[in-house]
């Protein structure tokens, strides 16, 4: 199925003549001025204005001069000595992040009044900040920072005491709130109304003492405040889970996707020697705009457990558990499964795998003439903004992959009850526990041969034959379907620890010790080949994805990507008289 | 007993302020109907509502609040074809500093608001008004409400006013005692129960834009007791008071330093500066004379009584001639005070004798700015406490060198770059007493200050309280977030548990 972006007619877009630093470019109409004024070269810093919320016009950074065809007394434009038309200036600044290009309009972002507006506002931001730049957790990533560098004074002249508001205030169980550091740009408390739909901040007090609070009897807790911590311009609202543990401009960062439930928000994973520091939303409009919630972006420590399978096991005749190289393991797993007919053995797949992983998991169910095989369905409570029900994020793959029925988790039941019943004597269980299914501890522990692969300890790995480590989101490359039927990727950020593979690879090498051969030597010789079995994937590969993914069947679940408001629509309303 | 009551003066013209003062006059609906009360609202219920408004425009009316931006063509900004109601609203929030005219209206003659209230409201076909009156004025707010009912139960107010169709209700509504409550589109957040925060314009234009999204006209209440006034006469025949585009009566409320301060309704224009402060007013106290006048409330930029002022004047041939007049020469019309570098303003003028220190004096406008800053924009709320902090400073005597400069550097960096005009309202003040007193502002900033040391700002805090919220909890609990039961098994139980 194609990109329907591509497929659909959108209506012809009426193109408006600007001028923009004295050259004449084309926009179509609706483009706000300030984004006309980046398309044109001509970035004009902003700290009140976000492209996702609507605009207060409050911070004042974004002053330009601006102007209007000059009207001759036939009412058109009167047009200049190049045949454009003569522009008249307004007296006095505008901002440009409220207002819409209309045709014939000038700006300047570089004259001598935009640039005295800028180095104005910039000292009034200035004059109450802390200036605690060596200790805050903004810095690098800072736009009072980046735009005082350019805009700033190189002294103060402020001789009198600053004001001082609340230090280090508890805003909620994730977000922790510098008063002094704020400058009341609001794009935080817009976020939360207009995005989050928890009008939970709020000002208090007035003027220079003018205080970011949450209201008093409400904790700033919703599924989607950390949010806010991506869009502070500067370092007041902080993230508890973040703060002090890294400098950000150590950190590298990788483009993927969030695998915790079935939307598959883009993310940015930053990261540095092998460890993830944090999660936060890349955009992408079609997916999740710029947003995440909390609990995805922070669903990622689980990484660095201490308790973490670092190496391959394979349990002795003894009973006990000895680490082995990756060759003994997997050619023990091998013999193992050769002892049993296909009927005898079942596949316990994760949803979580990738459709890589998926594939090959299919592959190797077909090698062992095996057709008892499943994914174990993962559920929580959905919303209205960006959190699926559907906690696992590759539903659609396991499906596509055949991995898992239209229903998936159907066949749960009799995996379970064949493992009790010892009717069943080979397990493989990649990424899932089957004591959570139904399977006894006991059933499990008298399998002749459990082969599985996780990234903790569980039940299953406690009781299995061979322990085949995996890896995790981050440490892996692979693609996904999300909820919607988009094809999405991701990028390794880190190593695995210790001797940790790459779970397409051990699935590769199982398929290689059961049957000789299958020609695979690269994640893009997987993905080929899947492609080439699957009608849904033809033509693609893991480069052609790209980085915001790629329409590949029709959606399962509708829900609009999280848009703001109304209010900025109304924007573009001619003036009165 | 000596009565309070003040005669008006020979030189007044009273047309608005007839009641105020009026010897036995209530603010009982009869004695206003006694009066002739509410034959104008007759009068203009038999006329079209464009007839109205079009009597409004050649009255060359212009607003009484401070821009003084013509009434009429305010109104006809409203589109009367659009789907959404349109509300009118009466500023009352009267706030600026230096001006209590719409006090007296209100607490003396209630009814004369009322009865210009309807008439507009049927002239820009509202059926919905709001009296929007400031928190410090409970009575006016008391006096209102019982004037409302009585109007209401003569057949004023409400459904099919006097036969004729038109519906109309007005409600009160109580400020809560911000300055910024006076702006337009603040007074309309006020009201619609937010922050004051003024609006952007574009796009928030009352006129379009207004109160809950619906087209909106906010006028002063002199302006709306002046429509009353128009219907009586005729718009061309009010035109012909006052000067030409300076039309009408306004009451100028006189404070400070005069033998004789108060309010007088005059022909706009009528008088000079001169006559109002030494005919009416009665010159300045015992062995003081005049230093400066702020003509129209605090926000107005000063004028020194001892410059020259070039103002532009027709000639005999009616061409502009230029024409140098001193301070007791300016004539108390719109253009005029405009033109000598100040404005007609909301009508207050502050009187400052030569015992006043200008420094002082500005470091009282700039306290009353920076508390009433609604913190909204950066330059506006950053700025005003700035030059508060500057003013306090040299006040106190460690003014320095550089602070008379810097102060008019911050209010350059205020004006004309903030939401609402409230950036001009605090830096006019600043801007005009540096300007023009400059030699008092030198001598009060002697001492050599260098700016502190960056790592000063960091220095300053510690030791200091650390303020917590009080509902801070220590333990840092996952609150909202749907917990995984382990953190890679995601159990089926796992809750999205934030409301």
């Amino acid at each position: 199925m194609s990109n329907p972006s591509t497929t659909t007619a959108l209506p012809p877009v009426q193109m408006l003549n600007v001028q923009v630093n004295g050259v004449w470019h084309q926009f179509p109409k609706g483009t706000r001025v300030i984004e006309a004024c980046t398309q044109a070269g001509s970035y004009v810093p902003r700290y009140c204005y976000h492209p996702k919320l609507s605009s207060p016009g409050n911070c004042r950074m974004c002053l330009i001069e601006m102007g209007m065809p000059k009207m001759g007394a036939d009412r058109k434009p009167e047009l200049g000595a190049d045949g454009k038309p003569v522009i008249n200036w307004i007296p006095r600044p505008q901002i440009s992040c409220a207002q819409d290009i209309a045709e014939g309009m000038g700006i300047r972002t570089d004259s001598p009044m935009a640039q005295e507006c800028r180095k104005g506002v910039m000292e009034f931001l200035l004059i109450n900040h802390p200036l605690d730049c060596p200790i805050c957790d903004q810095a690098g990533e800072c736009r009072l920072q980046e735009f005082s560098v350019e805009y700033g004074n190189d002294s103060s002249r402020f001789l009198d005491e600053k004001v001082h508001k609340p230090k280090h205030v508890d805003l909620g169980p994730r977000i922790v709130l510098d008063d002094e550091r704020c400058i009341l740009c609001s794009r935080c408390i817009r976020f939360s109304k207009e995005i989050a739909k928890d009008d939970a901040l709020g000002f208090v007090d007035r003027g220079s003492y003018s205080t970011l609070t949450a209201h008093p009897d409400r904790r700033f807790d919703n599924n989607y405040t950390l949010n806010t911590v991506d869009i502070c311009p500067v370092g007041a609202l902080t993230s508890k889970d973040f703060r002090f543990k890294m400098r950000v401009w150590f950190l590298k960062e990788t483009k993927s996707i969030c695998t915790s439930c079935g939307t598959g928000c883009n993310t940015v994973i930053g990261s540095r020697q092998d460890v993830v520091y944090r999660q936060t939303p890349r955009e992408n409009n079609d997916v999740n705009s710029v947003w995440m919630c909390d609990y995805g972006r922070l669903n990622f420590h689980y990484l660095h457990d201490e308790r973490r399978l670092a190496a391959p096991q394979v349990r002795h005749s003894d009973g006990t558990f000895r680490a082995a190289e990756w060759a003994t393991a997997i050619s023990r797993a091998a013999a193992q499964l050769r002892e049993f007919k296909g009927e005898e053995i079942a596949i316990l797949a994760s949803a979580r795998m990738t459709n890589e992983e998926l594939y090959l998991t299919r592959r190797l169910a077909d090698a062992l003439k095996c057709t008892l095989i499943d994914v174990v369905p993962h559920h929580g409570e959905g919303d209205d903004i960006l959190l699926s029900a559907d906690r696992n994020p590759n539903t659609a793959g396991a499906k596509l992959l055949r991995v898992a029925s239209d229903e998936p988790g159907a066949k749960l039941k009799e995996i379970a009850d064949g493992i009790n019943s010892a009717r069943i004597h080979a397990l493989i269980c990649l990424h899932e526990d089957a004591a959570k299914i139904g399977a006894t501890i006991k059933a499990l522990e008298d399998l002749p041969c459990l082969i599985a692969s996780s990234l903790l300890p569980s039940a299953t790995t406690a009781a299995a034959t061979v322990v085949l480590p995996g890896a995790g989101f981050a440490e892996k490359r692979g693609s996904m379907i999300n909820v919607k039927g988009r094809l999405q990727r991701l990028n390794r950020a880190i190593n695995a620890p210790g001797d940790v593979r790459d779970d397409w690879e051990i699935l590769r090498d199982l398929i290689l010790a059961l049957t000789g051969s299958n020609g695979l030597y690269m994640i893009e010789d997987v993905f080929k080949s899947m492609a080439n079995d699957t009608p849904a994937l033809a033509g693609l590969s893991l480069s052609k994805i790209g980085d915001l993914g790629v329409q590949v069947i029709k959606e399962e679940e509708h829900k609009d990507v999280p848009e703001a408001p109304e209010e900025r629509k109304t924007a573009a309303l001619p003036t009165p008289g | 007993m000596v009565s309070l009551i003040k005669q008006p003066h020979a030189r007044e013209r009273r047309m608005i302020f007839k009641n105020v003062d009026r010897p036995g006059w209530k603010t009982d609906i009869d004695t206003y109907l006694e009066d002739g009360g509410y034959e104008e609202l007759k009068k203009a219920l038999t006329m079209s509502q464009p007839d109205v408004v079009n009597e409004v425009k050649a009255s060359g009316l212009r607003g009484r609040g401070g821009a003084g931006f013509p009434c009429g063509v305010k109104w006809g900004f409203i589109k009367q074809d659009g789907p959404k109601p349109i509300y009118l609203i009466c500023n009352a929030d009267e706030s600026e500093p230096g001006t209590f005219k719409d006090r007296y209206i209100i607490h003396q003659d209630p009814h004369q608001l009322i009865e210009g209230m309807v008439i507009s409201c049927y002239a820009v076909n509202a059926r919905l008004a709001y009296i929007y009156i400031r928190g410090e004025y409970p009575e006016g707010a008391k006096i209102l409400e019982r004037a409302l009912a009585e109007a209401r139960e003569r057949g004023f107010l409400g459904k099919n006013i006097l036969g004729s169709g038109f519906d109309c209700e007005i409600y009160v509504h109580r400020g809560a005692g911000a300055y910024i409550c006076g702006e337009e589109t603040g007074l309309i957040e006020s009201l619609e129960g937010k922050r004051p925060y003024p609006r952007i314009k574009p796009p928030y234009f009352p006129a379009v834009l207004g109160l809950y999204q619906c087209p909106t006209i906010v006028n002063n209440v002199e302006t709306l007791c002046h429509v009353k006034h128009i219907v009586r006469m005729g718009g061309a025949e009010y035109a012909k008071i006052g000067r030409p585009n300076n039309t009408g009566t306004r009451i100028l409320c006189v404070s400070g330093d005069v033998q004789k301060p108060g309010y007088f309704e005059v022909e706009v224009g009528s008088l000079t500066m001169g006559e109002l402060l030494y005919d009416i007013c009665g010159g300045p106290k015992e062995g003081r004379k005049f230093k400066a006048i702020i003509p129209g409330g605090s926000s107005a930029k000063v004028l020194r009584a001892d410059e020259k002022y070039k103002i532009k004047e027709k000639g005999t041939d009616g061409a502009m001639v230029d024409k140098e007049i001193t301070f007791d020469q300016i004539p108390m019309d719109f253009d005029t005070l405009a033109a000598v570098g100040s404005m007609a303003g909301s009508g207050g003028v502050i009187v400052m004798d030569d015992s006043r220190d200008m420094v002082e004096t500005l470091a009282n406008i700039n306290e009353f700015y920076a508390h009433e800053s609604c913190g909204q924009c950066t330059p506006c709320r950053e700025g005003s406490l700035w030059m508060q902090k500057i003013t306090r400073r040299m006040v106190s005597g460690e003014g320095a060198k550089q602070d008379p400069a810097v102060l008019k550097s911050v209010a350059d960096n205020i004006a004309g770059k903030t939401i609402c005009a409230f950036g001009e309202a605090c830096a006019w003040p600043t801007q005009s007493f540096v300007g023009k007193f400059r030699e008092e502002f030198d001598a009060k900033a002697q001492k050599n200050v260098t700016p502190r040391e960056v790592s000063d700002g960091v220095a300053l805090r510690e030791g200091r309280p650390v303020l917590v919220h009080d509902h801070e909890v220590a333990a840092a609990s996952p609150g909202g977030v749907p917990k995984p039961d382990a953190p890679w098994e995601l159990s089926n139980d796992s809750k999205a548990g934030h409301v």
